[in-house]
C-alpha cells in the first residue's frame, strides 16, 4: 500500500474486542473537527469489516487499511 | 425516522447479557435506536445490588463457565454492564421494565439500576416493537 497518511489523532484500541474499536471511532469522530484524520488500531478481526461499512454508511472516508504485526491501522477522516 | 432494534431480554444468565449489550452497541453504531424490555429473569438482573455481580451461566453451558470467567477476565473483556452504559452513551438505548413482573414480584423502581429508563406495560411496548427494523427475544 501507498505511504501512510498523517493522523491528527490516534486511537489506540488494540486488544479490545468487537464492537470495541468501533465504538472508540464513533466517539473520537464525534469529538473530531470535518477533515481531521483519525487512526484506530485494532487487533479485533471484525472491525477491518465493520468500520468499513460504517465509514461509508456515516458519509465519513476511508484512508486506509494497513497492515502491522498482529494488528491493523485503520484510517479514517471525517467528512462532514 | 430512525431505525430501531427491539430486544425483549428474558434471560439473566451473564452468557445471554453479553449479546444483548453487543448487539445494543451495534445497532446504536450503526445509527439505530434501541428499545430493551426487561421481563423476569432478564429484569431480575438488572437490580441495584447484583447487576455488576452476577455471575450466572446457561445451565446446559454451566461447565464451561469457569473458564469462558477466565478468559474474559484475561483478555479484559469490558463486562456486559459496562458495554451496554457505553452503548448508552453513544446513542440512544432505552431500557424498560416490564410492569407485570414488576407487580408480581412486589419490586419497587427504585432497587433497579439506574441504567433502566421506565416501567412500561407490555402493550407499550409491542407498539414501540411495531415499528421495528429488527425484533430479538433473548
Amino acid at each position: 500500500m501507498s505511504e501512510e497518511p498523517k493522523v491528527d489523532r490516534l486511537i489506540d484500541a488494540r486488544n479490545t474486542f468487537c464492537p470495541g474499536p468501533l465504538m472508540e471511532l464513533i466517539r473520537a469522530i464525534r469529538e473530531a473537527k470535518v477533515g481531521e484524520i483519525i487512526g484506530v488500531l485494532s487487533s479485533d478481526t471484525g472491525s477491518k469489516r465493520d468500520i468499513p461499512l460504517w465509514v461509508s454508511k456515516t458519509g465519513h472516508k476511508l484512508i486506509g487499511i494497513y497492515e502491522k504485526k498482529g494488528y491493523a491501522e485503520i484510517v479514517v477522516q471525517k467528512m462532514r | 425516522m430512525t431505525e430501531r432494534l427491539s430486544i425483549i431480554v428474558f434471560s439473566g444468565t451473564v452468557d445471554k447479557l453479553y449479546p444483548v449489550s453487543i448487539l445494543a452497541s451495534g445497532a446504536v453504531a450503526m445509527g439505530m435506536d434501541v428499545d430493551i424490555f426487561l421481563t423476569f429473569w432478564g429484569l431480575n438482573a438488572f437490580f441495584k445490588d447484583n447487576i455488576k455481580t452476577n455471575t450466572r451461566m446457561s445451565k446446559d453451558f454451566e461447565d464451561m463457565a469457569p473458564l469462558v470467567m477466565q478468559v474474559m477476565k484475561e483478555k479484559n473483556v469490558p463486562s456486559w454492564y459496562d458495554t451496554l452504559k457505553r452503548a448508552k452513551e453513544l446513542g440512544k438505548v432505552r431500557i424498560h421494565a416490564c410492569s407485570m413482573t414488576l407487580d408480581l414480584l412486589d419490586i419497587k423502581k427504585e432497587s433497579l439500576d439506574d441504567i433502566v429508563d421506565d416501567i412500561m406495560g407490555v402493550g407499550e411496548f409491542i407498539e414501540t416493537a411495531r415499528d421495528s427494523k429488527i425484533t430479538l427475544f433473548i
